[in-house]
């Protein structure tokens, strides 16, 4: 076998089966520690029935999604309701397969870097298209159903992910002005120069990030477009076995891509922390790939978190946050951080030092201040007595 | 608006301004098959784009012909009927239905038997309230609290079944008493669920009160203010947080509320925010109810549970009404005898009918997302509504 | 056990009224009059209303439970038959409840007085009894409810036939209770502004409430198509398991 079919042709395909298998898979062990996350935090057990502590439970419900029968409703639009679930799923693998997972690694023989696709100078440009075509996915979906519910899922999703679009790219240009490039690797790299995590001078560009991220997701508390209480299923109330199962898998996808972006972004991607700290250096014994992966479960850990604690926001509402509150704020970050990157690495240090210290300093005040002020003010009277 | 009458197009002006696009309303089956509905409850919306222009209730789906049963029945044998209404608050019922007969009879309640009722009234209550707060936190997405809340209704639960042997349809009342005793022990267990009762109703709080998305979600929605609220007939809650002090266990009192120290809560944006405050704040009252039940219960023992009732129950001619303060709001009995042993007539009023039809008013101009925050305001129970 | 004499009075005197009767055999009760104590001059006092359960004659004679007692005397009754003339056809007092019977015709009028005026502006309740052999057939039964009045509560009755005039225009509450009121027993109210079925389904026939409707109810098809079905569906007049109530 010659050189060069290795390199260019069978070592791309092993690796990107592997993006998909590990999608698929690591969407299904999220939903297991999603749901016994939940349940811890909801003093319940959770799935506890199929293998050790329910671990099975997640290939269970995989066997049954697939073994279901394939609903599509009569007056469906039959091509696009198919074509539905895989506008969704494909941006999933594809921007994954963006995202580096570590430095080069020799295996077999083969020398490569741990990266599903080439590391390409413009990957991140490239992230932000083709995660934007997963809107189409949904859009489509709910309006090819032929139901109303889906239709409205469908219209907030497109709404909602348009909005969030703009301050997420703002947030991704703030981290790129600090690296000055827009290849992942050379972004991880550049953090290892600077001697600093872009989190901290970008800690406002991070916000900005999960937050859209949160929002791009459809996770609570911005999961307008399936809000069970309101649309039934949203947009994909009518969509069941295994077409609902690429949806679900996508979702899950998607989850695990802001948060590889967000590491890689802000969180030095595979490096370990302090990387040019030399004392620390008894921590390289972990190898890259899994601080990598550590860093991407903190965040998945985030979502579930947020997911036990926030009711969710009105449409209007989300609009207005979207587009009054962080459209706003990037921009002015994107002028902050512009102006630090100027002055170099001393400059993103500063800036990080100072954006530290201001959140410290709102967290202290918010942890001073009276909790139940508003309701007492709000009670017509604490104590009414009423006699006949 | 007070000339216009409810279900006619004059209630439902359309929005300002022509319809965008040229498009026009849409028409939303919202329920009976919907998870947020809270059981069968069909909403026919009109929509254009989110926002309701108009909602018609449509019930019914749940109609079991309960008061034609009644008929059928002697009146001992209504009690469990009774149940089937408001399956939340099975106790209130039974309270409203024996309180009715008894005035009729002229019967006196032993007052054991009286503090019993009024701590099993009670203890529903806070089993229907939290399990309001559950559900209404579920429609606006937070499903947290579902799970914590049901730490207090399961207890409760226990102790009904420790009580009459039921857990959701007691039955646990009957004409001129109580069909058991209390059993031993039993009041130990109630004194246990109340101490760390407060320390939990915090725990709520913390999760929602003070939730910047709760209060975005809740202030403002669904407004109907105490004018209109009396003049749609609303009880309960909702019109405590209009801001009106009305409590039929002040108003008229029945059994022996008259001696018991307990606040009414008021609240005065008559908000779907102020309508979670008052009803939060009541479940702390029902907790000092409960104790000062407790207290009399384990001062005065005594094994008198039932007053001097004849063994046929032939209540005489003529008409009565009683009402009880049932968790969601005034739930009466209107029965009509004609001296014989089955009531000729017994009318229900229930509070989740009468409170329902005053959604479109809360509803309209509000988006599908609010609607959900209304009908969970209301507390409708599709059991009560249809009977 | 009962040291507190509060616990088990032994007689206990009942507050409101007399005592309910329990010494003899309650083996049926006396032939009493009339449920609606002194049926109005207009209510066709001829029909009485016949009590659910047969009645045995000869049943002896025992103290009897609560009479209603005559309130035309009271200010209120007296103030609403000044300024509705002719609206109060009779009142009374039973348990500590005050009974209007009101002239159907005055009824809209007499409710607009007295909610104006005399400050009942909250309906409790609004139903209909169906007394089946009486000639204005049904009484419609309304609760009033004064918060100013120191929460008086006031009961106005009205027989009536198959017709009845709306308080729709009074209180908004009233829509609902009488479109109940409707499809269960047939009373249809004039200017009601929607008056459909609430909780039975559209398209059904019959009234639930009816003495007359089988318990077991009817057969759908009997519901929808009453044309094919002639005797109203459901098990019929010979079928044993056709209960009928009186």
């Amino acid at each position: 076998m010659s050189e060069s079919l290795v390199h260019y042709v069978l070592v791309p395909f092993v690796k990107g089966l592997l993006t998909v298998i590990l999608v698929a898979t690591a969407a299904g062990i999220l939903t297991w520690i999603e749901r016994r996350g939940l349940g811890r935090l909801q003093i319940r057990k959770g799935p506890n029935r199929v293998g050790p502590a329910g671990f099975f439970q997640w290939i269970a419900d995989v066997v049954k999604l697939v073994f279901k029968e394939d609903v599509v409703p009569s007056r469906a639009e039959k091509v696009i309701h198919l074509l539905g679930p895989l506008l969704l799923f494909t941006p999933a693998v594809v921007v994954l397969g963006l995202v580096p997972w570590g430095p080069e690694v020799t295996l077999f023989g083969v020398t490569t870097p741990l990266h599903a696709a080439a590391d390409l100078n413009v990957a991140l440009l490239l992230i932000l298209a083709v995660s934007s075509i997963g809107v189409y996915g949904i859009i489509l979906a709910g309006w090819s159903s032929n139901s109303k519910y889906p239709l409205l899922g469908g219209l907030r999703s497109a709404a909602q992910l348009i909005s969030y679009e703009v301050p997420m790219g703002f947030a991704i240009v703030a981290a790129v002005l600090m690296a000055g490039s827009l290849s992942m690797v050379e972004i991880i790299e550049a953090q290892k120069e600077a001697g600093i995590w872009f989190v901290f001078p970008g800690l406002v560009a991070f916000f900005l990030y999960f937050v859209s991220g949160v929002a791009e997701t459809n996770r609570t508390p911005f999961d307008l477009p399936e809000a069970e209480s309101e649309l039934v299923g949203g947009f994909h109330t009518e969509y069941s076995g295994f077409r609902w199962a690429i949806f679900f898998m996508s979702e899950y996808g998607n989850m695990i891509s802001i948060g590889a972006i967000a590491t890689t972004l802000f969180f030095g991607g595979w490096l370990r922390p302090f990387p040019n700290v030399a004392w620390l250096s008894f921590l390289d014994v972990i190898p890259p790939f899994f601080w990598f992966a550590g860093k991407v479960f903190l965040f998945l850990l985030v979502y579930i978190w947020f997911r036990a604690t926030f009711p969710r926001y009105r449409f209007d509402q989300l609009m207005a946050l979207g587009w009054k509150a962080l459209l706003p704020i990037s921009l002015a970050n994107l002028f902050l951080v512009a102006l630090a990157a100027l002055w170099g690495a001393a400059g993103l240090k500063v800036l990080g030092a100072v954006l530290v210290l201001l959140v410290a300093g709102g967290l202290v005040a918010a942890w001073r201040r009276p909790a139940r002020a508003s309701v007492t003010t709000r009670m017509a009277a604490e104590k009414v007595e009423v006699r006949a | 608006m007070s000339e216009t009458t409810p279900g006619t197009a004059a209630q439902f002006p359309p929005l300002e301004g022509p319809p965008l696009l040229g498009l026009h309303e849409m028409e939303l089956n919202f329920g009976p098959q919907h998870p947020s509905t809270h059981g069968v409850l069909r909403l026919v919306l009109k929509v254009d784009g989110e926002r309701i222009v108009s909602a018609r209730p449509d019930i019914g789906y749940l109609h079991r012909g309960t008061e034609k049963l009644f008929e059928t029945e002697t009146f001992p044998m209504v009690v469990p009927h009774t149940d089937r209404m408001d399956y939340v608050a099975s106790a209130t019922n039974n309270h409203a239905y024996v309180l009715v007969v008894e005035k009729l009879l002229g019967v006196e309640v032993p007052k054991r038997a009286q503090y019993i009722r009024v701590l099993l009234d009670e203890m529903q209550r806070i089993s229907s309230h939290v399990l309001w707060l559950a559900t209404a936190a579920l429609d606006l997405g937070a499903i947290t609290p579902f799970f914590y809340t049901f730490r207090e209704r399961e207890v409760i639960l226990d102790l009904f079944e420790e009580y009459c042997g039921a857990r959701l349809t007691l039955n646990c009342m009957r004409i001129g008493g109580l069909p058991v005793d209390l059993t031993p022990g039993w009041l130990e267990k109630v004194r246990a669920f109340t101490e760390p009762f407060e320390k939990n109703v915090d725990e709520y709080e913390e999760l929602l009160t003070e939730n910047r998305i709760w209060k975005q979600r809740t202030i403002g929605i669904g407004v109907l203010d105490e004018k209109r609220c009396i003049e749609w007939g609303m009880t309960g809650p909702v019109l405590r947080a209009a801001g009106k002090a009305w409590d039929i266990r002040r108003a008229i009192p029945y059994e022996v509320y008259p001696e018991l120290e307990f606040d009414i809560p008021v609240g005065k944006n008559a908000d779907t925010y102020d309508r979670y405050l008052v009803r939060v704040a009541e479940l702390r009252q029902s907790r000092r109810i409960v104790l000062q039940c407790l207290d009399w219960l384990e001062k005065n023992p005594g094994t008198e549970i039932r007053g001097k009732v004849p063994r046929v129950i032939k209540p005489p001619a003529g008409e009565a009404y009683a009402a009880v303060e049932a968790p969601k709001g005034e739930l009466g009995f209107h029965l009509v005898a004609s001296g014989g042993n089955k009531p000729y007539r017994l009318h229900v009023r229930p509070p989740s009918f009468i409170n329902l039809q005053a959604l479109p008013e809360m509803a309209q101009g509000h988006l599908v997302g609010d609607l959900v925050a209304v009908i969970g305001t209301i507390d409708i129970v599709l059991g009560e509504v249809d009977r | 056990m009962s040291e507190d004499k509060t616990i088990s009075p032994e007689t206990p005197a009942p507050e409101p009224v007399s005592k309910a009767p329990e010494t003899p055999a309650p083996a049926a009760p006396e032939p009493r009059p009339v449920p609606a104590a002194a049926p109005a001059p207009a209510a066709a006092a001829a029909a009485a209303p016949k009590p659910a359960v047969p009645a045995v004659p000869a049943a002896p004679p025992k103290p009897a439970g609560p009479k209603p007692t005559d309130a035309s005397g009271k200010p209120l009754v007296a103030a609403l038959a000044a300024a509705v003339p002719g609206s109060v056809l009779d009142a009374y007092e039973f348990v500590g409840e005050t009974t209007v019977k009101v002239d159907p015709g005055k009824l809209v009028e007499a409710c607009r007085h007295l909610k104006d005026a005399e400050g009942f502006t909250y309906l409790v309740d609004l139903t209909a009894v169906d007394w089946k052999e009486r000639d204005p057939r049904f009484d419609v039964l309304l609760l009033l409810h004064s918060f100013s009045r120191g929460q008086e509560r006031l009961r106005l009755k009205a027989a009536v036939g198959e017709s009845c005039p709306s308080v729709t225009g009074v209180w908004l509450t009233a829509n609902w209770m009488e479109r109940e009121v409707f499809d269960m027993y047939g009373v249809r109210f004039d200017g009601h502004p929607d008056l459909r079925r609430i909780l039975t389904w559209d398209g059904f026939q019959g009234h639930p409430l009816r003495k007359d409707f089988p318990v077991e109810g009817i057969d759908t098809g009997a519901a929808i198509y009453p044309e094919r079905y002639p005797e109203g569906g459901g098990p019929g007049p010979k079928d044993p398991n056709r209960k009928v109530l009186s």
